[in-house]
Formats: C-alpha cells, sequence, structure tokens
C-alpha cells in the first residue's frame, strides 16, 4: 500500500500546538489563527506571535462522522464541530462526552484533553485537544 | 493569448472497473478522444493527466510518464496535475494554457481516478487529504462531514429544509437515466434519498456522488491545426479560469460561500464577455446536493440563500431557465474524482456539438465547473460553439 | 516522618469520567444475585480517554486552585497501574500538555492503589529539601475488571493531583506528616503479559489491606503525637464499602467522619486515585483548621499515611475548579455491552 502519512516524527512537531491549543496572533492586525501561521492571513504580515486560545466557545455548526477514515474506525461515530473560541478565532475539532441528539447550534463548550487515535495498535497513542460541553 | 479549439473528445463508463486499471481506464478514453477528433497519436504534442490520488490508493505517480508511455507516445511533455477534486478541471487550464500560449498545437488533457481497488476507510482517507491534513483530517472529519457542517449552516441561515436541497440528486438521477456511460442509469424518488441513512449528518448516502472508476479526454488545438482538419463544427475554449480559497473552512468569510466560485466564474465571464443570462446550459460539481444549491448561488444564477428555489421551481430542466447537469451531473453521473473535471467539459462538448444524451436545443455557450476540498479551488470552463 | 521543612497542599484537584454501569447491570449479565454486589454503580471512561487525559484534567483543576504558573511546577510524578503505554512515561505527555516542560522532574510509580499516595511523599521531600519549589503528584487509573471476577463489580477511573509546595498562608492545607508500613504481601498483582491482575480473595482483607492500613495509622498517630479526637475527617483506601468502614470502626473512628471522603459506591474503586479523590472531596467541604487523616493502600503491600490540616485560604480556592461533587452528578448510564466496548474488552 502507501506511505502512511501517519509518522513519529510528524505527530511530535505538532504535539505542543495540539496539547495546549495554540494560535497565533497577528503583531500588526491583531487578529488571530488555529493552527498558528506565518503569514497573517488577513493582512498578510510575517510579524506572528503564538498564545494560548482561550479554551471555551461555541458550536456553529457540527456533523456526525459515520463512514470515518480508517485510522478513527474504533472510535466511530463521533461529532466533528466547528467551534467559535471566545475571542472569534476559529477551530475545527470533536466534540465529546456528548450524543449527537444533545448539540445544537450556538451550544457552549470547553476544551479538554483527550485521545485522538493510535498509529496502529503497536504505534504511538495522538492526543489532542477536543471540546465538552461545560461542567458548570 | 491564441485561441484553443476543443475539437474531439471520449470518456469511458463511470463504475466498479474490477478488470480495469488506471491505465487502462485513461488509454481507452484518450483513443476515443483521438478517435472523435479524427487526428492521430502522433500529433499529440502534451499529455496532461488530471488525477487526485493515483499515489495513496494506487502506489503510482508519475502519471504524465506513465500515459504518455501506454499511449505509445513517449517524448511528450507531459504531468499529472493535481487540484483534489478539480483536478480534471485545472488539468484542462493546464492544457488550455499550453495551447494558448502558443507553445503546443495539439494538446491531451485526460482525466482519470481509480477508486474502487481499496475499500472505503481507506478511500475516506484519501479523500480528507483535499483538506489540512494536520489539523483537519487530524480530527477525524471526513470529506462528506466537511460538507455536512456547511449543509446544516446553509439550512439554519437560510431556514432552508433538507428535503427542497436534497431533490438535487433526484435531478440528477431523472437525466442519467439517457446517459450510457453514467455509473447510475434510474431514476430516484426524493422518498428514497431521505430515508437513506446518514453517512455525516445532516447528509444522506443518497445525496453523495458514489465511489466510482473512470476516465475522461479531451483534444485541444491551435487554430491552425483546427484549419487544417477542417471540420464542419468548431467548439472554441471561451475562458478558461481557476482560483483558489482558503482550504479549511476556519478561514472563510461565510461558510455559505465558495468564494473561489465567484472569482473564477466573474473573472471568466469577462473573459468570454458574456453575462449569466448568455450560458445555455452548465455542468456543476455537486458532489453534495448542498454543493448544487450552493454553486448556483456563486456562479450568479441566484442570490444567496435563493438556490435551492432554482431547483425546487424547475429551473433547471432541460427545456427551462438553466439547464443544468444534464449528464447525470456527480451523483448518478459518477465522480471518480480526478477526471470529473474532464468529463464535465465533455458533456458541455457534446451540448454544443448536438450529440448529448439530453440534448439543450441550440445550446451554444456552455459552462462546467470542477471543485477541489470545500471550494479550495475552483476551476470555470467555458465553452462556445464558433461554426 | 516529619520533612525538615514544612510543605503544603497549593492546590488539588480530581477528575471523574461521566459514564457509569450499575453493578446489578454487570450482576445481569453474570447471572449473580443483586443482593451480593459490594457497590451501586462505577465510573466508566469514554473511548477517548485514558488514565493519562484524566491526569491532565485533574491537574489543570490544581492548577487553577494552586493559582501558580505551569513554568513554577518542577517535578510531575504520576502514580498509576494502567498507564496507556507499558513503557513511555504519562508524566512527560501531562508535562507538556499543561506547559510544565522543559525543566522539570518527572517519573511514572507504580504501587497499586497507593502509587499516587506514594507519589505525594516523593514531591514532599523534593519541596521539603528545597530541590523544588512545586511540585505535581497524580494518582490516576483506568482500572481492569476481570469479566465475571469479583472485581469486575468495582474496578472504576478516576484521578487526582496535588500540588505540593513550601508551607505558607496561601495553601489550602499543611501536610503535619507522613508515615508508612509497607511489608511483601501478594494479595493482588499483575504478571507481564497479562491483560487482567489476580488476587487473592479472602487474603485481601486481613493480612493486607486492614494490616497495612492499621500499622501506618497507628504509626502516624504516634510519631505525631495525634489521637483519633484530633481528626475531624478519615479518609481510607476504599476497595468497596465495608472495608473502609470496618477500619474506622477498628481505629476507633465514627461512622460520620468517614462518609464525606467514602465515594467507592456511587463510583466504584479509582485505585491510586482512590484516597486521593476521597480527600479531594473532603477539602471540597472541611473548613480551615479541621484536620484530616489520610491513609491509602496499596496491594503488594502498603500504606501511606498523612495528617493534613486544613487552612485559610480553602475558602477562596476551592471554586476555582470543578468539586468532586460536579464529576460524580455528571453521569450517563451505559450497559454492558457498551461499557465492554469502552473498555476494550473485545478483541477485534
Amino acid at each position: 500500500m502507501s506511505i502512511p502519512a501517519s509518522s513519529v516524527p510528524r505527530s511530535w512537531r505538532e504535539r505542543i500546538v495540539k496539547y495546549r491549543l495554540i494560535g497565533s496572533k497577528c503583531s500588526e492586525c491583531g487578529k488571530t489563527s488555529y493552527p498558528p501561521r506565518n503569514i497573517c492571513p488577513y493582512c498578510g504580515s510575517r510579524r506572528q506571535e503564538k498564545f494560548d486560545l482561550p479554551r471555551r466557545g461555541k458550536v456553529l455548526s457540527y456533523t456526525v462522522i459515520r463512514t470515518p477514515p480508517r485510522d478513527f474506525l474504533e472510535y466511530s461515530p463521533f461529532i466533528v464541530a466547528l467551534i467559535e473560541l471566545e475571542d472569534g478565532t476559529r477551530v475545527l475539532s470533536q466534540l465529546t462526552d456528548v450524543e449527537p441528539d444533545e448539540v445544537s447550534t450556538g451550544m457552549a463548550v470547553e476544551a479538554v484533553f483527550r485521545r485522538y487515535k493510535e498509529q496502529g495498535k503497536e504505534g504511538i497513542i495522538e492526543y489532542g485537544i477536543k471540546f465538552r460541553p461545560l461542567i458548570k | 493569448m491564441n485561441k484553443v479549439y476543443l475539437i474531439g473528445g471520449g470518456a469511458t463508463k463511470i463504475g466498479e472497473h474490477w478488470e480495469k486499471s488506471l491505465r487502462d481506464l485513461f488509454v481507452e478514453a484518450a483513443l476515443k478522444a483521438v478517435d472523435s477528433a479524427e487526428i492521430s497519436l502522433k500529433d499529440i504534442e502534451a499529455v496532461y493527466v488530471g488525477n487526485m490520488s493515483s499515489g495513496e490508493l494506487q502506489g503510482q505517480e508519475h502519471l504524465g510518464s506513465l500515459m504518455a508511455t501506454w499511449l505509445g507516445i513517449p517524448g511528450v511533455a507531459a504531468a499529472k496535475v493535481e487540484a483534489a477534486c478539480a483536478s480534471g478541471g485545472v488539468a484542462f487550464h493546464q492544457a488550455y494554457l499550453a495551447v494558448a500560449s502558443g507553445l503546443y498545437d495539439c494538446v491531451l488533457v485526460g482525466g482519470v481516478e481509480k477508486m474502487t481497488d481499496a475499500i472505503i476507510y481507506d478511500v475516506t482517507a484519501a479523500l480528507i487529504m483535499a483538506d489540512d491534513y494536520e489539523y483537519v483530517a487530524f480530527t477525524g472529519a471526513s470529506f462528506v462531514g466537511l460538507n455536512a457542517i456547511v449543509y446544516r449552516y446553509y439550512m439554519e441561515k437560510f431556514g432552508v429544509k433538507q428535503e427542497d436541497i436534497a431533490l438535487f440528486a433526484v435531478h440528477d438521477h431523472k437525466y442519467a437515466v439517457n446517459n450510457s456511460y453514467a455509473q447510475y442509469q434510474f431514476a430516484v424518488s426524493l422518498e428514497r434519498v431521505l430515508e437513506s441513512p446518514n453517512v455525516a449528518d445532516p447528509i444522506k448516502l443518497f445525496e453523495c456522488a458514489p465511489v466510482g472508476d473512470g476516465s475522461a479526454a479531451l483534444v485541444l488545438c491551435s487554430e491552425d491545426f483546427a484549419k487544417k482538419l477542417g471540420k464542419d463544427f468548431l467548439v472554441q475554449v471561451a475562458a478558461s479560469t481557476v482560483a483558489t480559497d482558503t482550504i479549511s473552512l476556519t478561514n472563510r468569510r461565510d461558510l455559505a460561500t465558495l468564494e473561489a466560485t465567484v472569482k473564477a466564474a466573474n473573472r471568466a465571464y469577462r473573459i468570454a464577455k458574456i453575462s449569466v443570462e448568455d450560458i445555455d446550459v452548465i455542468e456543476v460539481h455537486d458532489a453534495f446536493t448542498i454543493l448544487g444549491v450552493l454553486h448556483l448561488e456563486d456562479l450568479g444564477f441566484a442570490e444567496k440563500g435563493q438556490g435551492w428555489k432554482l431547483l425546487k421551481e424547475g429551473e433547471l430542466e432541460k427545456n427551462a431557465k438553466i439547464p443544468t447537469n444534464m449528464s447525470g451531473g456527480l451523483k448518478a453521473r459518477g465522480h471518480p474524482v480526478g477526471s470529473t473535471g474532464v468529463y464535465q467539459i465533455f458533456d458541455i462538448y457534446l451540448q454544443l456539438i448536438g450529440e448529448a444524451p439530453n440534448q439543450v436545443d441550440s445550446a451554444e455557450i456552455g459552462l462546467a465547473q470542477s471543485v477541489g476540498g470545500v471550494g479550495g479551488t475552483v476551476a470555470i470552463n467555458i465553452l462556445r460553439r464558433v461554426k | 516522618m516529619k520533612p525538615l521543612k514544612k510543605v503544603g497542599i497549593a492546590g488539588y484537584g480530581a477528575y471523574i469520567p461521566m459514564y457509569r454501569i450499575k453493578d446489578e447491570e454487570i450482576a445481569r449479565v453474570w447471572g449473580r444475585d443483586v443482593r451480593r454486589t459490594p457497590i451501586q454503580e462505577k465510573s466508566v471512561p469514554g473511548i477517548d480517554e485514558d488514565s493519562l487525559t484524566f491526569s491532565v484534567e485533574a491537574a489543570q483543576n490544581a492548577i487553577l486552585r494552586a493559582k501558580v504558573s505551569p513554568q513554577e511546577i518542577e517535578a510531575v510524578y504520576v502514580g498509576s497501574e494502567s498507564p496507556p503505554y507499558a513503557v513511555k512515561p504519562t508524566a512527560t505527555v501531562v508535562a507538556e500538555a499543561l506547559g510544565i516542560t522543559p525543566r522539570l522532574i518527572a517519573i511514572d510509580m507504580e504501587f497499586a492503589c497507593r502509587a499516587g499516595t506514594t507519589a505525594m511523599q516523593s514531591v514532599m521531600g523534593l519541596v521539603a529539601s528545597e530541590m523544588i519549589k512545586y511540585g505535581l503528584a497524580i494518582g490516576t487509573d483506568t482500572a481492569q475488571g476481570r469479566p465475571q471476577d469479583e472485581l469486575e463489580y468495582t474496578a472504576a477511573s478516576g484521578a487526582a493531583a496535588f500540588i505540593l509546595g513550601p508551607h505558607n498562608s496561601e495553601n489550602v492545607a499543611l501536610i503535619e506528616g507522613s508515615y508508612s508500613y509497607v511489608t511483601d504481601t501478594p494479595d493482588f498483582w499483575r504478571r507481564e503479559g497479562e491483560f487482567y491482575p489476580m488476587h487473592s480473595f479472602r487474603f485481601t482483607g486481613e493480612p493486607a489491606y486492614f494490616h497495612h492500613i492499621y500499622h501506618a495509622a497507628i504509626g502516624l498517630m504516634e510519631s505525631l503525637g495525634l489521637k483519633n479526637s484530633d481528626f475531624d475527617y478519615v479518609v481510607f483506601h476504599q476497595p468497596n464499602v465495608k472495608f473502609p468502614l470496618k477500619i474506622a470502626k477498628l481505629l476507633g473512628f465514627s461512622a460520620d467522619k468517614i462518609k464525606d471522603g467514602l465515594l467507592t459506591g456511587i463510583i466504584g474503586n479509582t485505585y491510586a486515585a482512590a484516597s486521593m479523590i476521597g480527600l479531594a472531596a473532603v477539602l471540597d467541604k472541611a473548613k480551615p483548621g479541621e484536620r484530616i487523616l489520610m491513609v491509602s493502600f496499596g496491594s503488594g503491600a502498603g500504606s501511606d499515611a498523612f495528617s493534613i490540616i486544613v487552612q485559610d485560604a480553602i475558602e477562596e480556592k476551592r471554586n476555582l475548579a470543578p468539586l468532586v461533587e460536579d464529576y460524580i452528578k455528571r453521569k450517563k448510564y451505559v450497559d454492558y455491552a457498551t461499557y465492554v466496548r469502552l473498555r476494550r474488552k473485545l478483541r477485534r
């Protein structure tokens, strides 16, 4: 078959951004992005600073993945949502600890650290941020 | 830019071709195109191959050289052109540029995709490569899921019911019945579409383009070359444009607008010196019913949020205002991803030379829209019958 | 054991996953009389959770309460018998996820249900010696219950985290001292390569649980010159409800002192987190000046006993993060089939 795109060096390289939900803020126009960018997608400035994104937001839209890519089979079905964080940054992520019929657009959610997938039975485990309804 | 003419085309039936390989399909379509153009393979100076996932699903790259070899014409300029599901439309654009630049007189462009050797979970993994692998594919989203997010957003924003959007599938199937190379040649009812299982809520199975294998090819040539052939009809490429938008939904200005379509279409209309009213027939990239509706709006046929009305009010039918997807569209004609862009242009070509299965009366100007990702790339190709 | 320099609890936090399975549902599948089940229900992790993800949330809660910046934490000690990797520490991922890296001492520890409290003792030593200022000690588990076995009715999941630092008024509590009692007693174990642990049934009672907790508690009280009446709360390791009630009685503590820290009946035995979650639940309620006795028990076997005095800062800090009760009341029941799926007991 083909060379797997998931690899150890790659997951390692991406870990900090994914574990801590790190975005970038443009030093010139102040707009934020996730994932962090080298060039501001809004004003084109090359001066970008990394920062910790807010951990709460609301659901803009969502879907339930019932035919997943192979690596995610074990976890399906699951909910993928487009979320707008408190500072306006948009992220695509999974919703967890909630059933599809409990989700609604506009719902408030908070970031949690969860398991996303494994690189096969013997490979490493990839962790990242998902979102769940607020606990309190 | 020099004038570019489309002088022939051919396509394989779309389906699960267990016995045909990637190269078998391409050669089959290419030979049909060459024969229809009444040229010989030796006349071809460049070959462009539109394809998305030959590497991932077939372990094969370097398709330019492979197909040139398999056609028996190694030595020509050749390359694989990839822009996710817009590979076909963008490959055509490259072929157009090749002739318009004056460097080549006769060029073959083909789109080919072989998806059925892999199981659905691997095809799903291959298709999500159309979006950001590190941050979007990582979430486990499928390509259907990304479109579902847009679908839900559209319905809620404009208060549109799913049944009015799902009609696009009914429309496609109705016309595919007459298309001998379509993957599905049977009609479906709206009930059947709505009762089919969810693939990624709210998108139902019958609202999704199927997985299949196929290839379509076209021959483009310069004015001099066309004159020497002395054909009694001539189809010109009136405009060929490509535009991109952000690859992921997270940076989009408006989730319900594919700005790449707007940009590429407006530029194409300017180049072709036409307005939407002048267009007689269109092929839109409705990989999912919601996209069909969005494309009508972004191409300028309806206001944002109103595209579904054209469908519901029958304005997309053969004898109506905007005959759309007379081939059966992506849902019923099929969607071997990298080849679809070329199939669509082939369908428009047939309309303009009077040989289409659902022939629109006196079609003179036609438009084909090929989309990659959720609008990450859009290719607009407008053809005009000039003789 | 009293440290040279005083050590306090700067912050604490717990995490319990939301899914629950009732013992009566497990009993239904195995045809057991419901009257012979030890607890009401136990916690079950979600499909995307493990002892590592629990640790991150519990630690986050501790950081919120401690009001320290992650870079001020210089040790992460994680105690668990169910880490996601057999080789590759949970501590490094937790540290990376919380922004504690790279300057820190990190290690995973194992000693059955006592690993988290032993982590606390180790961190105490680092703080008291001034090798570090703040250190994070975590107890976390997604305990494996052998199908049909006694322990399947109680093996549960959860985590608790404590940030320890030099004694000052900002801390929510002071740890007066600690005492450990350890012997080679094989009451419960798991051999390399085995998926489920083994236990020695009734042998796990008197020679193991009761013997070690009793001696650790007595040893602590003697070494600190304290008696029963000095304690307002007692928290014991809680593999079920009967054992801790019995040891409390044996040690002469009244039932009302144990009730706030005894949660097994409704969340199950969270193994390395058990006594620590009990302690967190008590800290969620206790008043400044009150004294808590916590005694863990880890099979193999050993007990760590602690005497903890609550400070004024608890009133302001306890509400900076979810309370144990907030996690307890967040629940959704699953049936045995879903439980088996979530606990990955099915061969695929």
